[in-house]
This record gives structure tokens, C-alpha cells and sequence, in this order.
């Protein structure tokens, strides 16, 4: 309907992004009845999204015409972006955006390089970018989850951690369960979204790469590429936050200095 | 006693102690009072035989200007108990979690067998100074597990048979098989003195170790760490807020208010202290 309405490509978009806001107000608007508040927060994130990713439409228009060392440099811009909005994750953890910078960089960062010299990401701008930015988008979410796990862990086995650690562990003895448990289920999303490929799921990319005009068998085929490879970068910035995160949770003297918010220190009794 | 016990470091300074050199350099003042001390330590010479186990130098913690923990000079000898007392709130606990550094102390420090605990390896020095939480917070799996989770952090394995002698001990004979999930809250504090003790430590402390539990436990587990403690000699710190339960566990009470330390002595000093002022 709307395609019959607008001829013009940037009115049509325009139209359309007013439709699918109608649908969300909607969707609040029903969940208001229900007594649950999420106007602000859908507002703000709706006006967010519509800014953001019209800034980055209009810097392509840009990029399309630059050298690619530009790309190199938006995606570390990106990287540091994804740390920042990570380490909010885990406040109370002294060091968090570091954590995030080194594991998000490394993670998405290594797979970027490797499948680049591989020749499986083309070094043009159109292509680095987007995928790069797709596992650093990943690498983000993995990085959140784990931090996130890893500080409910400890606060809720504060007490097994400092028994631990009074029998003599070390801090690495005494949190190694709750680092694999952080580790495993931050990678649950990836994991899933390989599992599920093409029967509950057909991705953004693939449904572009079809939209283009691409032989939908390398379509696919790419898309199962592209899916491996946020996994890699996942896992690869789990394994790092997870293990540099331990280290920000205790003192040098393996002491552990991540209390529970509610209690900030255990001795209440005395 | 009293004082003796309140100038203990000084006392050693006349007798010689690994930090004579250290506290040689110490202000002509502080010499002054290390001689007049002299004399009273010469009057109690049997005392400089005894081998002072724990000690805390000026121990102090203070977090974001409260004083959990203020100046506090005792030392233990070897095989004492010492109780230490206080209401709600008056730093017991803060204290005990400073003689293993489970908290870093802010100021002054802790010498284990007359070395400071910073120059011992935490590990190390947690293995020697085993602590029993109030809360027994057990490790999922069989008691059997427990027991052997301190000697394992060492690389060691726990024989069988001090399974059996530790769980013996504790009045769990035949129980190292069973999983932990069905403890009662007497029987999870019993396996958590047991697997402090799987240790080998040279000091028990011990924070609150039946106030968890209800009072026909309570008085079962006081008896057993009574006994346990007797048999094997140990030294013991144990916090309670039952001045009753320590006098029928210590041998010396200490009384702490507002992080401080109020009294310290035998326990009928502080008991007759006590009840002469009510």
C-alpha cells in the first residue's frame, strides 16, 4: 500500500518508519492497559533508533566513497562504544569498561582480521563495516550477559566463595564454578541462533543478500558464515571477560571485594 | 593479666621477637614504656615460655569513616580459647575476619606464630587459621567432598581414614557418603567444623558457630566443639554474643564495644566484672 503511495525511496522509508512506530505505541498502549510502564523507555529507545541509525545511513553515503582504513576506524570506534554500553552491565565491578574494551576488541576483532585475510569478509567498505559491526554487536551482547551472570553469581554464592577462599583456594579456585556458569550461558543466545537457522529463523543479512538478488543457495550458505563466525567472536569474548573479570572481583590478598549490594559487608551480626 | 595482655608486643620487644629491630627505631617514648614494662613482665617471667600463636598489632579497620575495628593489641598463646564478646553490632565479626584477612586490615596487622600474616601467602595463611562461619555455607556434594575441599586446594588428597577419625569426631561416623542436601542445620555446622579441621590449622577461629541454630543444637554443637577443641588442643578464637556460651567454652574472654577492646581477662574477671555491674 505504502509502495503504491510513495514513488520516492527516502519518503517511502519515511512512511514506513512512522508505520512501524504506530505499532509499537500500539503494543505499549495495550501494555499500559495492563498496568505495565514502558512508555518512557520505548519512547526513548524508539527515538534513539530512528537517530542512530539515520546518522549511519547518512555517514555511509560517505563511506561509500572512502579508503578502507576508514572502515578500520569506525569499527574500533564501534568496539569502544560496545565496551562502554557493556560495562554498565556490571557496576560494582571495579574495571568493567576495560574488561569490555579488551574482550569485545579481541573477540570480534581477532575474527575480523582472520576472516578478512581469509578473504571470507571483503575488505570494501560495504561489506567490512556491516559484518564487522554484526560481530561487534554480538561480542557486545555476549559481554553483557557474561559480566551480568558472573556478578549475580558471586553475590549469590558470596558465602561459598569466602568459605572457599578461608580453606585456602585461591580466587581463582574459589570462583572457577561460577566463571563457567557466566561463560556458558552467555553464549546461549549464539549457540541458539546457530541451532535455529532457517527453521524459526532467516536472518536480516540473508533476507538482504535475497532482497539484492543474490542466488538464495550462497545466500544461505553465507548467512550460515556469518552466523559461525559471530559464535567465534562470542565465545572468544566470553572466554576473555570471564577470565578478566575474576580478577576485578577480588583484592591482591584474595579478598573478595564484590559484596551484595543489599549487604555491603557480611560481619552484620557483630 | 589484664595488662600484660594489652602491652603484650611490647613485652616481647624486652625478650626479643622478629621485630625487635623494627620496634628498636620506635620514639624514645615508646622505649621508655618498653623498659617500665620490662619490670612487670620479669615479675610474670613463666609468661615469656608460653609461645604467643596470634597476635594482633594495633589491628584496626575503618570503612568509609565507621570504625568496625579500632586499635586492638591481644595476643593468644598457644592452646588458649579466647572468646570474644560484644553486642550487636559491636565489631566481633569485623574482628575474626581480620585474623585470616578475609578483610584487609586499614591499619595495624596480625603476626601468626611471630611472622606478620602480609608476608605469609594468603592460602597459605588461611589454611593455617581455619575459620567455622556462623552460617555453614557447604560445597554441593557428598560431606565426604567437604572434607577433602581445603587439602585439595594444596594439591593434597585427604586420607580415607582421617575422613573417618574427622567425621568420628564430630559425631558423623558413617556419614562421608552422604549428600549435603539432606543435612539438618546442626549436622551441615558439624561437617564444617570437620572440614576446617581437615586443614591442619594452627588456629580455629570461629564466628558465631551455633547462633544459626536452634536450642537443643546449639547446646549439642557447643558440647561438641568443646570437646573437639580440648582433644586436639587448639587455639581458638570464638566470637559469641552469649557471654554464658563463652564462659563455659574460654579460657580468657575479651569484651568488645564500638570496635574497640573494653576488657580483656580470665573468665571469671569478666564475669564477676559483669555481674557486678548489674
Amino acid at each position: 500500500m505504502l509502495q503504491r503511495l510513495f514513488t520516492n525511496q527516502l519518503a517511502l522509508g519515511g512512511a514506513e518508519a512512522v508505520a512501524v512506530t504506530l505499532l509499537v505505541l500500539l503494543v505499549m498502549l495495550l501494555a499500559h492497559k495492563r498496568e505495565i510502564h514502558l512508555e518512557r523507555e520505548t519512547i526513548v529507545a524508539l527515538a534513539r533508533g530512528i537517530v542512530q541509525i539515520s546518522a549511519v545511513g547518512s555517514i555511509f553515503i560517505f563511506l561509500l566513497r572512502s579508503p578502507p582504513w576508514t572502515g578500520i576506524l569506525l569499527l574500533a570506534a564501534m568496539i569502544v562504544a560496545a565496551a562502554a554500553i557493556s560495562a554498565q552491565r556490571a557496576q560494582g565491578i571495579p574495571g568493567t569498561f576495560r574488561v569490555s574494551l579488551y574482550a569485545i576488541g579481541a573477540g570480534s576483532g581477532t575474527v575480523i582480521a582472520l576472516m578478512t585475510l581469509a578473504g571470507v569478509i571483503d575488505m570494501a567498505i560495504v561489506s567490512l563495516v556491516p559484518l564487522g559491526s554484526m560481530l561487534i554487536y554480538n561480542a557486545m551482547n555476549t559481554n553483557s550477559l557474561t559480566l551480568n551472570r558472573f556478578r549475580s553469581e558471586v553475590e549469590s554464592h558470596f558465602g561459598l566463595i569466602e568459605t572457599a577462599l578461608a580453606l585456602g583456594a585461591t580466587s581463582k579456585q574459589a570462583v572457577a564454578p561460577y566463571v563457567q556458569v557466566s561463560f556458558r550461558t552467555s553464549l546461549i543466545p549464539a549457540v541458539d541462533s546457530l541451532k535455529s537457522l532457517g527453521i524459526v529463523w532467516i536472518p536480516g543479512l540473508m533476507a538482504g543478500m535475497l532482497l539484492a538478488g543474490s542466488d538464495p543457495a550462497y545466500a544461505a550458505i553465507y548467512q550460515f558464515v556469518t552466523i559461525s563466525m559471530i559464535l567465534s567472536a562470542s565465545g572468544l569474548t566470553a572466554l576473555i571477560s570471564s577470565v578478566l573479570i575474576r580478577k576485578h572481583a577480588f583484592s591482591p590478598a584474595e579478598q573478595l571485594d564484590l559484596r551484595p549490594q543489599a549487604a555491603p559487608s557480611q560481619s552484620k551480626t557483630s | 593479666m589484664i595488662e600484660w595482655t594489652r602491652f603484650g608486643p611490647s613485652v616481647r620487644l624486652a625478650f626479643g621477637s622478629q621485630r625487635q629491630v623494627m620496634m628498636a627505631s620506635a620514639s624514645c617514648t615508646e622505649k621508655m614504656e618498653a623498659t617500665m614494662e620490662l619490670s612487670t613482665a620479669l615479675q610474670q617471667s613463666h609468661l615469656t615460655e608460653t609461645r604467643l600463636v596470634l597476635e594482633t598489632d594495633h589491628l584496626s579497620r575503618v570503612i568509609s569513616g565507621k570504625r568496625l575495628v579500632d586499635d586492638i593489641i591481644i595476643g593468644i598463646q598457644k592452646g588458649e580459647v579466647l572468646a570474644v564478646v560484644g553486642p550487636s553490632g559491636s565489631g566481633k565479626s569485623s574482628f575474626i575476619r581480620l585474623l585470616n584477612r578475609l578483610d584487609e586490615p586499614t591499619m595495624g596487622t596480625v603476626y601468626l606464630e611471630g611472622t606478620d600474616y602480609r608476608q605469609i601467602a594468603p592460602r597459605e595463611l588461611r589454611r593455617r587459621a581455619g575459620m567455622v562461619t556462623q552460617t555453614p555455607y557447604l560445597f554441593p556434594g557428598t560431606i565426604a567432598d567437604n572434607l577433602r575441599f581445603g587439602p585439595q586446594q594444596q594439591g593434597k588428597d585427604l586420607p580415607e581414614d582421617t575422613i573417618t577419625f574427622l567425621l568420628d569426631q564430630v559425631g558423623l561416623a558413617d556419614r562421608a557418603n552422604s549428600d549435603i542436601v539432606n543435612l539438618s542445620g546442626g549436622e551441615a555446622q558439624r561437617v564444617s567444623l570437620a572440614r576446617a579441621l581437615a586443614n591442619s590449622p594452627t588456629v580455629l577461629l570461629m564466628d558465631e558457630p551455633t547462633s544459626a541454630l536452634d536450642e537443643e543444637t546449639k547446646e549439642d554443637v557447643e558440647a561438641l566443639i568443646l570437646k573437639v577443641v580440648r582433644q586436639n588442643a587448639l587455639t581458638c578464637v570464638i566470637v559469641s554474643h552469649d557471654l554464658a556460651q563463652a564462659a563455659r567454652i574460654a579460657n580468657r574472654v575479651m569484651v568488645v564495644k564500638a570496635g574497640r577492646l573494653e576488657k580483656i581477662g580470665s573468665v571469671t574477671e569478666i564475669v564477676d566484672a559483669t555481674e557486678t555491674l548489674h
